[in-house]
Formats: C-alpha cells, sequence, structure tokens
C-alpha cells in the first residue's frame, strides 16, 4: 500500500511527476529537475519530505539511552534546541540508518530518520530503549518541508510573526526552535538541509502544511521534487542511505569517519567492530569522481583501478557542473585516477575530495 | 502534452520513425518518453555508415535520472546523425518530434515500416500507459 504524505493531493494538482520512494508516492519534479536544481542554488526552493520518520523519546535516562544508540555522541548536545548528525550502528559497525538528533529537554530528544528505514529502525530503537526506560513515540501527526537556497531563510523568516523573527534570524546552523508561522501555526524551526546551501527544515502539524506550502510559493518558493534534491546532496557530498552505505558497511569505508566520536569510556553499539575494523585497516574507502568526458556516472558501474575493482555509489549528472560526478567505494590505498566501465567502454575519471559544490561554487580542483 | 504528427509511426519503445521525399526515414523518441525521462543531459549517436538492424540498440539517451537504449524502428545504414544535440541535448526536451531527432537511417527493407505502430495506436499505447 503506497502512502501519501498531505501535500500529496497539491502536488498532483501543481503537475508533478510521481514516483515511488521507498514505499510512498512522492513528486520526483514538477517541471525541469535541472531547473529546481537551479532554483536551489541561486535562490530558494522547497521539497515536501514529510515522508520522513519523527521519533521523540523521553525519559530520564534518554541521552544515556543515545550514548548507547548512537556512533555520534549525543554529549555534543549542550543546549535546547542544538541538533546532531549521527549514524545508528549494529554490532558488526555497518550503518541501520543515518539520523539527525534534537536536544529538546533533560528527558526529551527527537530523532529524524528515513523513511525507506522506518520499518527496521523502529523496531531497533523500540529493543534498546527498554533497558533505559525511554519512551518512543513515532510522530506522523507532523509534516516537514525543506526550505532551501541563499534567500531561503529570509524568506521563511519573512512568513513569520514579528516577534519571532530575531530570535529565528539568529538561530545558529544545525540549530532549532519553535515559531509562530502565518495564521499563527506552530512550527518547529531548524536550520538543517541536505542540498549543501543554507536554509531551513520545518515540522509542522500536518493540517497546517498546505498552508504553509502556498505561503511559501506566494513569496517565490520554487516547488522542486526529490530529483532536484538527489542532485543537490550529491553534488554537496552528502550520503544516501541504501546507495552509499548499507548495514554491511561500517562509516570508516562511507566516508563517514567524522560522525564517529570514539570518546573515553562510551559503550555503543557497534564500537568493538569499528575499533577492530580501523586497527585492522580499513579495507575500502569511499571517493569522490568527477568525470571530464561526456556521459553519466551511475550507481553500481564497475570502477577499475590497479588495486582491484571498486564501484559506483550515487552518481549523477551534476547541474551545478554540467558534468558528471559520483560517490564510489573503491579499494583503500589507491592513488591517481582510475575508470569507470560505462556500457563496456573505459573512461577515465579523476579522484578527487568532496564536497563537489558548497555555497553554490564549484569546489577547488572539481 | 503535445499533439502526436499523424505522419509518424512508432515503437512500443518510443522511438518514431517519419518517412521523408526521399525516402530515407529519420528517428527519434516521443514526446511522450521526453517527459518521462525528464531533463536530457547527454546522447550517443550511431557512427555514420553504421549497419543497424531493426529493433536493436543503436543509440543512448541520457537523462539526469537514467540512461535509456534506443532501438531502430528500421533496418539499414546510419546517413545522418544529429550532431546538434551534443551540446544542446535539451533540444530533444523542447521538441522531440522535430528538432530533437537522432539519426536517419537509409532503410534496407521498406515492409519493416508495415510492423510500426500508427500515431493512433501510439496515442493508446500511452493513455493506457498512464493509468
Amino acid at each position: 500500500m503506497t502512502q501519501k504524505t498531505v501535500l500529496n493531493a497539491l502536488h498532483r494538482e501543481l503537475g508533478a511527476r510521481m514516483v515511488d520512494f521507498g514505499g510512498w508516492d512522492m513528486p520526483i519534479s514538477y517541471g525541469s529537475q535541472i531547473e529546481e536544481h537551479h532554483a536551489v542554488r541561486r535562490d530558494a526552493g522547497m521539497f515536501d519530505v514529510s515522508h520522513m520518520t519523527v521519533v521523540d523519546l523521553h525519559g530520564a535516562r534518554t541521552r544515556e539511552f543515545l550514548r548507547h544508540l548512537l556512533a555520534n555522541s549525543v554529549d555534543k548536545l549542550k543546549v535546547q534546541g542544538k541538533a546532531l548528525y549521527s549514524c545508528m550502528l549494529n554490532e558488526r559497525g555497518g550503518v541501520i540508518d543515518d539520523l539527525i538528533v534534537y536536544l529538546l529537554g533533560d528527558e526529551h530528544f527527537r530523532l529524524v530518520v528515513n523513511a525507506a528505514t522506518r520499518d527496521k529502525d523502529l523496531p531497533w530503537i523500540e529493543q534498546h530503549a527498554k533497558a533505559f526506560d525511554v519512551a518512543v513515540k513515532e510522530r506522523p501527526d507532523f509534516a516537514m518541508i525543506a526550505v532551501q537556497g541563499p534567500n531561503a531563510r529570509s524568506k521563511v523568516i519573512s512568513l513569520l510573526h514579528e516577534v519571532d523573527r530575531p530570535r529565528i534570524e539568529k538561530l545558529g546552523r544545525f540549530a532549532a526552535a519553535a515559531a509562530q508561522g502565518p495564521h499563527g501555526m506552530p512550527l518547529f524551526i531548524a536550520r538543517t538541509g541536505y542540498t549543501g546551501e543554507d536554509g531551513f527544515e520545518i515540522l509542522l502539524p500536518e493540517n497546517h502544511a498546505v498552508a504553509l506550502w502556498k505561503a511559501l510559493a506566494d513569496i517565490g518558493v520554487a516547488a522542486c521534487g526529490l530529483g532536484a534534491r538527489d542532485t543537490l546532496r550529491l553534488e554537496a557530498g552528502m550520503n544516501l542511505y541504501g546507495q552509499d552505505m548499507d548495514e554491511n558497511v561500517t562509516p570508516w569505508e562511507a566516508g563517514l569517519a567524522w560522525t564517529i566520536s570514539l570518546d573515553e569510556g562510551r559503550d555503543f553499539i557497534g564500537r568493538k567492530a569499528l575499533e577492530a575494523q580501523k586497527a585492522a585497516g580499513v579495507p575500502r574507502v569511499m571517493v569522490g569522481l568527477v568525470m571530464d568526458e561526456k556521459g553519466v556516472l551511475r550507481h553500481g558501474q564497475k570502477v577499475l583501478t590497479p588495486q582491484g575493482d571498486g564501484e559506483i555509489l550515487s552518481g549523477s549528472f551534476a547541474p551545478s557542473l554540467n558534468k558528471s560526478v559520483a560517490f564510489a567505494r573503491i579499494p583503500a590505498g589507491v592513488t591517481g585516477n582510475v575508470r569507470v566501465d560505462i556500457r563496456g567502454r573505459e573512461v577515465p575519471v579523476r579522484v578527487v575530495k568532496f564536497p563537489f559544490v558548497r555555497d553554490g561554487k564549484p569546489c577547488e580542483g572539481i | 502534452m503535445s499533439e502526436i504528427p499523424g505522419d509518424l509511426k512508432f515503437l512500443k519503445s518510443h522511438e518514431w520513425a517519419r518517412v521523408e521525399d526521399n525516402g530515407l526515414v529519420r528517428v527519434g523518441i516521443s514526446d511522450h518518453a521526453q517527459g518521462q525521462l525528464g531533463d536530457l543531459v547527454y546522447v550517443e549517436l550511431p557512427e555514420l555508415g553504421a549497419q543497424v538492424q531493426a529493433g536493436n540498440g543503436v543509440a543512448t539517451v541520457e537523462s539526469v535520472k537514467a540512461a535509456s537504449d534506443i532501438y531502430s524502428p528500421v533496418s539499414g545504414e546510419i546517413v545522418e546523425v544529429n550532431e546538434a544535440l551534443a551540446d544542446k541535448p535539451e533540444t530533444i526536451n523542447e521538441d522531440a518530434f522535430g528538432d530533437g531527432w537522432l539519426f536517419v537511417v537509409k532503410a534496407s527493407d521498406r515492409a519493416e515500416l508495415d510492423e510500426l505502430l500508427s500515431a493512433d495506436e501510439y496515442a493508446e499505447l500511452i493513455e493506457n500507459e498512464d493509468h
């Protein structure tokens, strides 16, 4: 049974092309996917991300529980509203999901996890929460709209109640706060995103989502589909769960070492396996690839290196670069450039550091 | 959705064929197909002089989303390819039945054209696909 967000009818009214996305009927684009991509890089665009799963955690030992559950350290969260990106690992150090955790109170944290992984995430979280007496409560009553781009923040702020504006203007990166939107609707505004641009991700009660979407459209925020979201996040060097990492891949092998906190004495799930792999040597690494020739790098294509084969993870045409880029997992220790097998043709590609695009501009060496 | 020109014939896989005054067969993809593919970013065309078989993959078009094989509706020799698509693949999105043509075949067996769908039959096919 395909699920629909509260904005589904509006997407169809706007002429969106709809696709199945992790069991959800979602808009891939409303017109030109490339124009939607540019709208976010140059001005402001919005995405319906209400399919994502919001989970509230309550209990006196919630922080202690998250110290155990997550590979990044929630002790970095000291101020109410602060957010942290983390992986949730299995005992083998494989990634069950990546998520954002918000500190909302001494005994209240909020997780936002992927839609496609919901059915395995919730039982995993509940199973481990029991020992800490933490209550796990899914919040399907929330819709979520991401507004992204260099003008995204100012446009959202213009819709807020006057008394809230100065506070939301000062909201730091990776922090969230409550504010009143049009007609007094209650918003949970986080300065986070998945595009490499500044902006907000806004949680709100479902029954207000259509009104907020229309208010944003009225002030020139472009409706953007999940197609543009994918090219934007790839250019920004951000992983996609299921494509760039999964339960058989450790964060070391997925370019996510920066999210691992091996802080003294913290016993998180998967830690032993991560430490063992690090000590033994990580066999595979995730790298960025740029192809200067014509063509498009795609998921699953074989990467040929002197040290053995690797494979393309996320690969696409990059509209901000007008050429193709990709993430690939290749044997550790490869130096210099590699080749990719594209329908039997071996095409040279450059190995580069990602992100590929930052603040709307190509990064050095891309 | 733009009107389907009545003089075109189609493969089920959404390629169109137009028999021109000189007897050559011009080939492209339908407006419906370009809409399904989304923004096109790269086109790989056959070599001039190549011999192609009806129903075989002879070109590739790539959109942001996916790569798709293009089949030739008729057998014969490639006598012209649309070089302009190398720099402007989006022409296919803008004018699939006109400037967005892909290649021209000198058909070796004109009877193959009778196997193709008429414009009306193709219109019915895509109508059913949408439901």
